[in-house]
């Protein structure tokens, strides 16, 4: 009973880092353009299916698949940053909503186009397959690999974002945009490399994802309120907030799959309706 | 008269009167009745989703509050409608008033939920609340049919004298008049002071109160008035094609319903109208064509509206007209 409970904590780590590494990107679109953005899961897409390309038709290993696809979506996120969602910031959250669910259309559309509307396959390799014996208990090693991978991935972020020059200015840009202007940070310029930088995790969220998330056409839609959630749950624009409501989503989602079935994810909505309304500004609100 | 006063903005304090315009636009699908007999199962769809446009243009285009899970107010109003029914009460108008009822307290209940906070929670939780609703009807399967949806909906003749039969013309009828009732309801709503007070928290939602207004009261009202008309949508189409799928009470209804609305312009009653008869002649077009292609040419368009054509094709027209009759003077 007690290695199951241990069982599906781990489970739900797991799940949530890989929730993490997709949603991040969306924390900083929400928290510093104040742009609602729900095509993030595009982003993650089409990581996913880089790699299923790279994989099954020029055979390259897993692993080394998983860089291409962080820089083709972080590539697609800076074009169109550039092109499309910078005429929007100014604009209302209706319209930004409206685009991003075009945006979404568009690229499932897209997908089913080229890849067909089936599941795609994933090979992992022969280190990562199967599970490994840790104090008794039987973890699954590719779940630990992707908490080993978001571990590493969120500290990168967190010296990026509290040591360099460059996180100096994202922190500035997010608490007041305009002062930031005023001391000549290129305010605009920061944002397309964060917004770049935010789809490419998406990406590799993508990749690493399609294991356990699966991967097909309607991913976009299909996981658009995950990534949401812990965006609006964890509150937008902080690393740390998202990170705890997106271990919390996890755990929550697998405990409740696992225990009470019949009711399902009801459960994950009615956490979430409950979180909006005791913390409107996140578990981890921004200072005014 | 006062139409033609210039010092009033356009539409802050209209008469109550028709103007031409109007009623030509009503002429049109009861002309369409002689002209496309063929299409009327499709028309009646049409109304059914100028309706629930039009319920989704009242707290959208009126109030601003974006919504992501109207359908289940729609899902609501189709369950209510076709579990009557069912289980023998078949009176289609009674069927309606009970479908409104239920969809207006759900309404009434989740308002206290929706109207706290910004776009991003009202958008997070009207979308949770629907979420919920459709995990809710998909359990619930010995009630609701679960996903293979409710079948075996039996409807009495409408006024003990019109039964709903294939050809589809009693529900034609049915559709266009509950359609237009409505509509002259929603009208008069937004031409009353209720309603002005409504384009005020639009436009200025901090300064309402200190001219006396209630916000969230008003907020409450129009949220429910909109929950109750997407009931009766959702209603008429149960009572229609006697089958009700849990599609209705999906996210993808809420999203398209948004693109009808748009695509017509918000904030003037007939912008839903517009864009719920533009949406479903060209879903019916372009679908038979492919469904996917649909989808993508779906996306494309929304993207074009938001960036190239906001107020959509109300508001782009006249846009247009102004900018014309400004060049004339």
């Amino acid at each position: 009973m007690i290695g199951n409970l241990i069982g599906v904590l781990f489970d739900g780590v797991a799940y949530g880092s890989l929730l993490f590494i997709i949603s991040i990107g969306l924390s900083v679109t929400m928290g510093l353009m104040n742009f609602v953005n729900l095509a993030h899961g595009a982003f993650a897409m089409l990581g996913g299916y880089v790699c299923v390309v790279l994989m099954t038709r020029l055979g390259v290993p897993f692993l080394a698949s998983l860089p291409v696809a962080f820089a083709a979506a972080a590539l697609a996120g800076a074009v169109l940053e550039r092109t499309l969602y910078r005429r929007l910031y100014r604009a209302t959250h209706l319209d930004q909503v409206l685009f991003s669910i075009g945006l979404v259309f568009m690229s499932m559309a897209g997908a089913t186009y080229v890849f067909g509307s089936q599941q795609q396959p994933v090979q992992l390799p022969e280190l990562l397959r199967g599970q490994v014996h840790v104090l008794g208990l039987d973890l699954g090693s590719y779940r630990l690999f992707l908490i080993a991978v978001v571990i590493a991935v969120t500290l990168a972020l967190h010296w990026l974002i509290e040591r360099t020059r460059f996180g100096a200015s994202i922190r500035a840009s997010v608490d007041n945009q305009q002062a930031s202007a005023g001391l000549g940070i290129n305010v605009f310029r920061v944002f397309s490399l964060t917004f770049a930088l935010g789809s490419g995790l998406a990406g590799l969220g993508g990749g690493l994802g399609i294991d356990v998330l699966g991967l097909d056409p309607t991913f976009p839609l299909k996981y658009m309120v995950y990534f949401l959630l812990v965006v609006a749950v964890g509150g937008a624009g902080t690393i740390k907030g998202p990170l705890i409501a997106a271990i919390l989503l996890g755990v929550f989602d697998v405990a409740g799959k696992y225990y009470v079935p019949q009711i399902g994810s009801f459960i994950i909505y009615f956490v979430m309706v409950i979180m909006l309304l005791v913390f409107p500004r996140g578990l981890v609100g921004r200072r005014a | 008269m006062r139409r033609k006063d210039a010092s009033v903005p356009t539409g802050a304090l209209p008469t109550a009167r028709w103007r031409p315009l109007e009623i030509a636009f009503w002429l049109v699908p009861i002309a369409a009745y002689f002209l496309f007999p063929r299409y009327l199962t499709l028309a009646s769809q049409i109304f059914i989703a100028g309706l629930f446009a039009l319920s989704l243009d009242l707290i959208l285009g009126y109030a601003r509050i974006i919504s992501l899970g109207h359908a289940a107010f729609f899902g609501i109003g189709a369950y209510t409608a076709g579990l009557l029914a069912k289980h023998g009460w078949g009176e289609p108008i009674s069927g309606l008033a009970a479908a409104a009822a239920t969809a207006a307290a759900v309404g009434l209940l989740t308002s206290f939920l929706v109207v706290r906070g910004q776009d991003l929670t009202r958008l997070m939780v009207t979308l949770g609340i629907g979420l919920m609703l459709y995990e809710a009807a998909n359990q619930a399967s010995s009630i609701t049919g679960g996903v293979d949806g409710l079948s075996g909906v039996q409807m009495n003749k409408l006024f003990g004298l019109f039964a709903f039969g294939l050809n589809g013309k009693t529900a034609y009828w049915y559709c266009l008049g509950i359609l237009f009732i409505v509509f002259c309801f929603a009208r008069t709503l937004v031409r009353s002071p209720f309603g002005l007070s409504l384009r005020g928290i639009r436009e200025g939602e901090r300064r309402m109160p200190a001219i006396g207004v209630s916000v969230q009261r008003k907020l409450i009202a129009i949220y429910t008035v909109g929950a109750a008309i997407a009931g009766i949508a959702g209603a008429l189409l149960a009572q229609t094609t006697q089958f009700v799928g849990i599609d209705s009470l999906g996210f993808p209804r809420s999203a398209e319903l948004m693109i009808m609305l748009v695509i017509g312009g918000t904030g003037y009653l007939y912008g839903a109208l517009v864009g719920a008869a533009t949406f479903m002649l060209l879903q019916d077009y372009l679908s038979n064509l492919s469904a996917v292609y649909w989808q993508f040419w779906l996306g494309l368009l929304l993207v074009l509206l938001v960036l190239f054509a906001r107020g959509g094709l109300i508001g782009g027209t006249l846009g247009l007209r102004r900018r014309l009759m400004g060049k004339r003077v």
